[in-house]
């Protein structure tokens, strides 16, 4: 703020300089902020135009939405589990055990974040589906009848796939901030006789927290908001809340209870944004 | 480092290669063999054939291939428009009402994409603006999708770069619009090349919200994969994801490794 008191003769100049953001602003407004009122409006308002909760109430008490909503906080803290625990092992060997081309390896998970995320689910088809590679091995090989490996299409399936997706997105900030961990620390503790899992423990752990709590809550809430995988397996029993919304505009065009299920569906990804920001910015991320 | 003895080291490695080969480079893999197969009902192909990249050069495959090409050139130019501008202003105003517009404009990339399109759908059925139906409905939803990238990615440079330059520019008396041209927009290009690079490869992928506003004419390439996988054509859905992988990573490295310097990292 002393900046602004030694500027004082120009705060004319900077207040009008200050109206520069207006222009995309109200572009943000028109195009993202305004359809996200309307669809508060379409699920709570009806065509008479007074204020109806109980069609709203009585979508978000069905036994789908509840499901859905039961099976999305399920796949996201599966997932988010899986990435965390993958992403922790592979960061901890990438950094601190790091074979011949480790540097390549990890600029090749890195490119995983821009694909798109169905390719993985299409890929499991050929690998672990009815006629994909894994089954065909183990019935030619163990002479079976039927496939024995029968996880892809259920909800194991999608959180595979959505480990494999988002584990990037942990990975990314824990080698940041394990190439910040003092190696000199980590070579005394070992000359003192501590053992790698202790090390592991006492040394890196405690430096790496803030990025596996980013990391982590990042995973969460891309894994709440993730469709394609979803779509991809096409599982009757898998359906996810952004699932449910495209089942009900699209397919039933019923397009108020798509808007109440999407309301619920906003509000828990700006809580979990919420928490990513403030896991961020608390932990110094 | 953490692990000295060879043996321990061999076995962490060959753990490391076991789980990097089945999660990561699997699934690519086996996607880059199914796009050549010509029957796949055992553990490998039999026969190998180019006859899917033929399919796919063809047809609705070749349309959904320039479909998502011009959405994702039209909408990742609007977001870095947007997006450098919107960094730009908000650099001049630090304090608590900048960090919140900077927080404002990330909310994109936290909203789940089906409801973005659910909310372009209902929005944009209605009068003044009558676009369901449309090709830039399209455009519309990918610009909103990838808005939060450009800005994170410009603001990010921005954030980096060293004021010297355009404090000996701002002395020398160059004024605000000189100034901007020819040194600050210069110096972060590198930034919004990569940042168009990034804006673009997401825009290639994107599902969730085309799926709710494509019009029956614009069906881009993940639509399209989509449409044959769930008809059963898993081999020309395998090429046209090798294309649009392909297609994603050109974008991604050529445009990082594109020849302009930065002139001043700090």
């Amino acid at each position: 703020m002393s900046d602004a008191v030694a500027l004082a003769p120009r705060a004319a100049k900077v207040d009008l300089a200050g109206w520069w953001i207006a222009p995309p602003l109200i572009v943000l407004a028109l195009l993202f902020l305004y359809p996200l009122t309307l669809i508060a409006r379409a699920a709570l308002i009806d065509d008479s135009g007074g204020l109806n909760l109980a069609a709203a109430f009585e979508v978000l008490d069905s036994r789908a939405f509840l499901d859905a909503l039961l099976n999305t906080a399920e796949i996201a803290v599966a997932s988010t589990a899986g990435c965390v625990v993958l992403g922790l092992t592979l960061g901890l060997i990438l950094a601190f055990a790091p074979f011949p081309g480790a540097g390549l390896v990890a600029r090749i998970v890195d490119t995983f974040i821009a694909l798109p995320t169905f390719l993985v689910t299409l890929a499991f088809t050929f690998l672990y589906g009815s006629a994909g590679i894994l089954n065909g091995a183990l019935t030619s090989g163990l002479g079976l009848d039927h496939p024995p490996v029968d996880f892809l299409y259920s909800a194991w399936g999608v959180v595979l796939a959505e480990v494999t997706v988002y584990t990037p997105f942990v990975l990314r900030p824990l080698l940041a901030a394990f190439s910040l961990v003092d190696r000199s620390q980590i070579e005394v503790a070992s000359l003192l006789g501590a053992r790698p899992l202790r090390i592991v423990r006492q040394v890196i752990l405690p430096a790496a927290l803030p990025a596996i709590v980013a990391g982590g809550s990042l995973c969460l809430l891309l894994t709440v908001n993730e469709f394609g995988i979803v779509l991809f397996i096409g599982a009757k029993g898998v359906i996810t809340l952004p699932l449910l919304i495209y089942d009900k505009a699209i397919q039933e065009s019923d397009y108020q209870a798509a808007c109440a299920i999407a309301m619920v569906n906003v509000a828990l990804s700006l809580g979990l944004f919420g928490l990513y920001r403030f896991a961020a910015r608390r932990l110094g991320g | 480092m953490l692990v000295w003895s060879l043996s321990g080291r061999v076995l962490v490695w060959s753990f490391a290669a076991l789980i990097l080969g089945v999660i990561f480079v699997a699934p690519l893999a086996v996607i880059m063999l199914a796009s050549v197969s010509q029957q796949w009902n055992g553990i490998l192909p039999t026969g190998f054939t180019l006859e899917h990249y033929r399919d796919a050069a063809g047809g609705a495959e070749r349309d959904a291939v320039f479909a998502s090409l011009v959405t994702g050139f039209v909408a990742s130019l609007l977001a870095l428009v947007t997006g450098a501008w919107a960094a730009l202003a908000l650099r001049a105003r630090a304090g608590r009402w900048g960090d919140a517009l900077g927080v404002l404009f990330f909310i994109p990339s936290a909203v789940p994409s089906v409801s973005v399109g659910l909310g372009l759908l209902v929005a944009f059925s209605q009068k003044p603006l009558l676009l369901n139906g449309t090709t830039a409905i399209v455009f519309v939803a990918h610009y909103v999708l990838i808005s939060a990238f450009a800005f994170g990615n410009i603001s990010a440079g921005l954030s980096r770069l060293a004021p010297d330059y355009e404090e000996v520019a701002s002395c020398l008396g160059a004024r605000p619009g000189y100034k901007l041209m020819h040194v600050t927009l210069p110096l972060i290009a590198p930034y919004l090349v990569a940042s168009f690079g990034l804006s673009f490869a997401l825009s290639m992928g994107e599902l969730g919200a085309t799926v709710m506003v494509y019009p029956p004419g614009w069906v881009t390439m993940p639509v399209a994969i989509f449409g044959l996988t769930d008809r059963g054509d898993i081999f020309t859905g395998a090429a046209l994801t090798m294309i649009l992988v392909v297609t994603t990573l050109i974008l991604l490295l050529g445009l990082e490794r594109a020849p302009i310097r930065s002139a001043a990292p700090r």
